[in-house]
């Protein structure tokens, strides 16, 4: 392909599915994609400290050339180990590199999750990658500018300091003379070092951050056009299928494949336990995996009515049953005590798109193109489940149908790939739906207890809060509390396989105190609202609490038995959020949500579209786990692990939704695909107890209806 | 192996497959169609919608042998002469999607919504829309989307 026709597609995202045709080094990638390339040595401080943020030995590359090139025509490419899911982050990104380079927005093109063209990379999760990469990023375009800056200015022989950059091009407003940038890199490597730590474009200057700019190649989108990882199609490719045991930490006793065997153009590929077949069309290929006969042994295993009896005794040994001592002292100067338990089930992703890998070998190379949070962490596992070096194994991550958490870990990618070295041709992967259920991994289950007490004036005085396996994110209080004792404690042997989650644990313990603390505002007689702002000192949560009151016009309808209304609200990564919801229970006790309110500030705001969509999108997904989503397991089985017994929400269940942005321009952005997601569940259960009188303590809270 | 001869997007196309292989993987992996999506293979999803003759029908459950002498519309059959439909660019302007995996089979299920009810009330429009799922949670702009399409700006749904 000539080079202009690779240039063109530079200012494309499809042009990783070109590159990858040739096969290119990265090196071989920049050198056809770049009539001129810039190439400059940065030392932003920023820069220096996300490097050293890296894990292990990972330090990231420090040259703008690593995140950045220019190529003749002025089109810029970005390049980020970062991935986008959903979350809208290959916008959000580009629009702060826009923003700093002074290039328009179409401009900019981003690489996104590909180990080899990308700087390494932890992965897409943990609300980082607006917070850590934008910074990063801009840090980056900020060097650039000065650079181009610097060039025209020799060329001119004038002081870079009496010249402007915009638009893409350097101008000197005495002269009138102008230079594109790529007129400026045009045919020259430029070398040097940018000096001090040129400052960042303050928020309240933005032109190009800071708006709503459309998701890009949304058009993609509506068309079919966009190419998922499942979508992925490689010369000669088969479908691949993998026999999964009949239960947890089964071992193979036997397997018979002969049958499997019979069915033409099927191959069986066998590795110890590990069994999959190969054919040229799926259809196929699931016909002869039926086929196969394998006896499994499964070991005795505790089942989901079991589950917080086991964990109460396999988590709770290390504390005293007294709780501590400290708080117990604090408890005599309480003139109001209580104590409560809080349990939150298993749940699944369930992203629709199921994990999905094609794995292609050649010449002794790997690649992977999967859906995953963590490419470069995937690379790593495909490198120790072949023996590999680093530099024979490649994965890509086309934009995949979301994660949520989900997708960190590698096993499809692996399963592909062992497949695929049989077969000898490139494998496709695509897990079942039911697998997904089974064989991913779950956000942990968890038991939270709290005791807490307060003066009558509302004061909170003492505050004990104990998370047993679901997690440590948020399980420091907000509230302002005297020497409050929070802890986590793990579960060693927990029944399922457990992971990462949007907003981790930070949904069950806003749960259990967000709900604990409305048992106290009633306790003591006061306003859930009004109790909480007594005992807040962080003006950053007061005002999300007073916005999402003031548009939800909390307090001026009393709940009824009928219609209840609640409220709940937190921090976390960076995010500050706060939840009002309206909320119906019917005659038979079924409960309708039907309005939710929610404030939200995570700092300046990249893109309040993008923002607004995560919020509602998080509020949304959030009423799955409050309400119904619970994963049910009995002898190593998943036992509801399909959409018709596994309810997620649906469009009957989604209230109408209100999203109240403050845009803080005077503080950093936070990341705000997670936090979202942990107001929703307790400030419905305050409603229900406003309506009905009865304290739901376990999500989901309404697996049945509430009895009355 | 069967000769199979289906109507998909106004083309006549000739597959050879298993008399019970579902359309969707026809559509998907022997006609290159791949904007109609697998999620879950049960009905549950509708990720696989696509219109026969006009009706919105899961692919995952439907044997490509069975859909003989019908007309298959999947998403890529929607644009005319390169114009998005009135649905398709609804969902565009409302940013009705985030990672945009159920998007197919929702304006699928809109698109037949609205030719049977032009002006849907809310109860029409969650009755064909229910069995489609978007795991991010979208759902309010899609119903804002329905309502831009349908002609009426003024959405029951705030701009979530």
């Amino acid at each position: 392909m000539p080079v202009d026709d690779l240039t063109t597609e530079a200012n494309l995202h499809t042009i990783r599915d070109r590159v990858r045709a040739f096969e290119l080094d990265r090196r071989e990638f920049l050198r056809l994609c770049s009539g001129g390339l810039l190439v400059c040595l940065a030392s932003p401080a920023g820069a220096q400290e996300s490097g050293r943020a890296g894990r292990g030995s990972h330090r990231l590359p420090q040259e703008v050339s690593a995140w950045i090139h220019i190529d003749a025509d002025g089109r810029v490419t970005v390049f980020t180990g970062k991935v986008e899911i959903g979350q809208n982050i290959r916008t959000s990104l580009a629009q702060s590199v826009a923003e700093e380079l002074r290039v328009d927005f179409d401009a900019i093109s981003m690489v996104m999750g590909d180990t080899d063209l990308t700087p390494w990379d932890m992965g897409t999760f943990g609300s980082r990658s607006t917070p850590t990469m934008g910074p990063q990023l801009r840090n980056m375009a900020v060097a650039a500018r000065q650079m181009l800056l610097e060039t025209a200015a020799q060329r001119w022989n004038v002081d870079a300091a009496g010249l402007v950059a915009a638009g893409g091009k350097v101008t000197n407003p005495k002269t009138g003379e102008a230079l594109a940038y790529g007129a400026i890199t045009r045919g020259e490597m430029l070398v040097g070092t940018v000096n001090g730590d040129p400052p960042l474009t303050p928020a309240t200057d933005w032109q190009i951050a800071g708006t709503a700019v459309p998701k890009v190649r949304g058009r993609d989108f509506v068309t079919g056009k966009h190419i998922y990882p499942s979508d992925v199609v490689r010369p000669g490719m088969l479908f691949g299928k993998v026999l999964r045991p009949s239960g947890f930490n089964a071992t193979l006793v036997s397997a018979d494949t002969a049958e499997a065997e019979k069915v033409p153009g099927v191959q069986v590929v066998r590795d110890g336990a590990f069994i999959g077949v190969v054919a040229a069309d799926v259809w196929t290929a699931e016909t002869a995996l039926a086929k196969i006969q394998a006896k499994w042994s499964v070991p005795q295993q505790i089942s989901s009515q079991d589950l917080f009896a086991a964990l109460q005794k396999g988590a709770g040994d290390d504390i005293p049953t007294s709780g501590s001592p400290s708080v117990s002292a604090a408890l005599t100067s309480a003139e109001v005590k209580l104590a409560g338990q809080y349990t939150i089930a298993y749940i699944a992703h369930a992203p629709l798109e199921p994990r999905a890998a094609v794995a292609e070998w050649a010449d002794g190379k790997l690649t992977v193109w999967t859906g995953t949070q963590r490419p470069f962490g995937v690379r790593d596992d495909l490198m120790h489940a072949f023996r590999l070096a680093e530099d024979h194994v490649r994965v890509v991550m086309p934009d995949m149908g979301s994660g949520y958490g989900g997708k960190h870990t590698g096993e499809c990618a692996i399963e592909a790939a062992r497949l695929a070295k049989s077969a000898g041709k490139p494998v496709k992967l695509i897990w079942t739906r039911e697998e997904e259920f089974t064989w991913a991994y779950f956000r942990p289950a968890g038991i939270i207890e709290i005791r807490s007490g307060a003066r009558r004036d509302g004061t909170l005085v003492a505050w004990e809060h104990h998370n047993y396996n679901s997690g440590p994110s948020s399980v420091n209080t907000p509230y302002t509390v005297p020497n409050p004792v929070t802890q986590y404690h793990e579960w060693a042997s927990p029944p399922l396989a457990q992971g990462s989650y949007r907003g981790l644990a930070s949904t069950a313990n806003h749960f259990a105190r967000e709900t604990h603390m409305d048992e106290l505002a009633h306790e003591l007689g006061m306003d859930p609202l009004a109790f909480r702002l007594k005992n807040i000192s962080d003006p950053r949560l007061a005002a999300v609490f007073h916005a999402a009151a003031e548009r939800f016009g909390w307090g001026r309808q009393k709940s009824t038995v009928q219609r209840g209304f609640g409220i709940a609200g937190g921090t976390e990564k960076g995010g500050y959020t706060a939840a009002c919801a309206e909320v119906e229970v019917d005659a038979g006790g079924k409960v309708h949500i039907r309005r939710v309110v929610q404030a939200w500030e995570s700092g300046a705001i990249v893109n309040p579209d993008g923002l607004r969509n995560q919020v509602m999108g998080a509020i949304v997904q959030a009423i799955g786990g409050a309400l119904f989503e619970s994963i049910q397991f009995a002898n190593g089985q998943v036992t509801n692990a399909h959409f018709a017994d596994y309810r997620v929400p649906r469009f009957r269940d989604t209230p109408e939704v209100e999203v109240v942005l403050l845009d803080r321009k005077d503080l950093p952005s936070a990341g705000a695909g997670e936090t979202g997601i942990v107001a929703l569940a307790p400030a419905v259960g305050n409603a229900i107890f406003a309506a009905t009188g009865k304290r739901l303590r376990s999500m989901p809270m309404a697996a049945g209806e509430i009895s009355s | 192996m069967a000769d199979i001869t289906l109507n998909v997007n106004g083309s006549a196309r000739q597959v050879t497959a298993a008399e019970d292989e579902p359309l969707l993987w026809v559509l998907r992996n022997r006609l290159n169609l791949t904007g109609t999506k697998y999620g879950c293979g049960e009905g549950q999803c509708g990720a696989c919608t696509v219109l026969i003759d006009g009706r919105p029908t899961r692919s995952c459950l439907t044997p490509a042998s069975a859909v003989t002498g019908v007309k298959v519309v999947t998403i890529e059959g929607l644009e005319e002469r390169g114009a998005l439909t009135p649905v398709q660019q609804a969902f565009l302007d409302e940013d009705a999607m985030q990672c945009g995996y159920c998007t197919s089979g929702m304006i699928l299920a809109a698109t037949a919504l609205l030719r049977d009810h032009p002006h849907p009330s809310e109860d029409q429009v969650l009755e064909a829309m229910n069995g489609n799922v978007c795991r991010c949670g979208t759902y309010p702009r899609i119903l804002a989307a329905i309502r831009r399409a349908s002609g009426e700006r003024e959405s029951a749904y705030a701009r979530g």
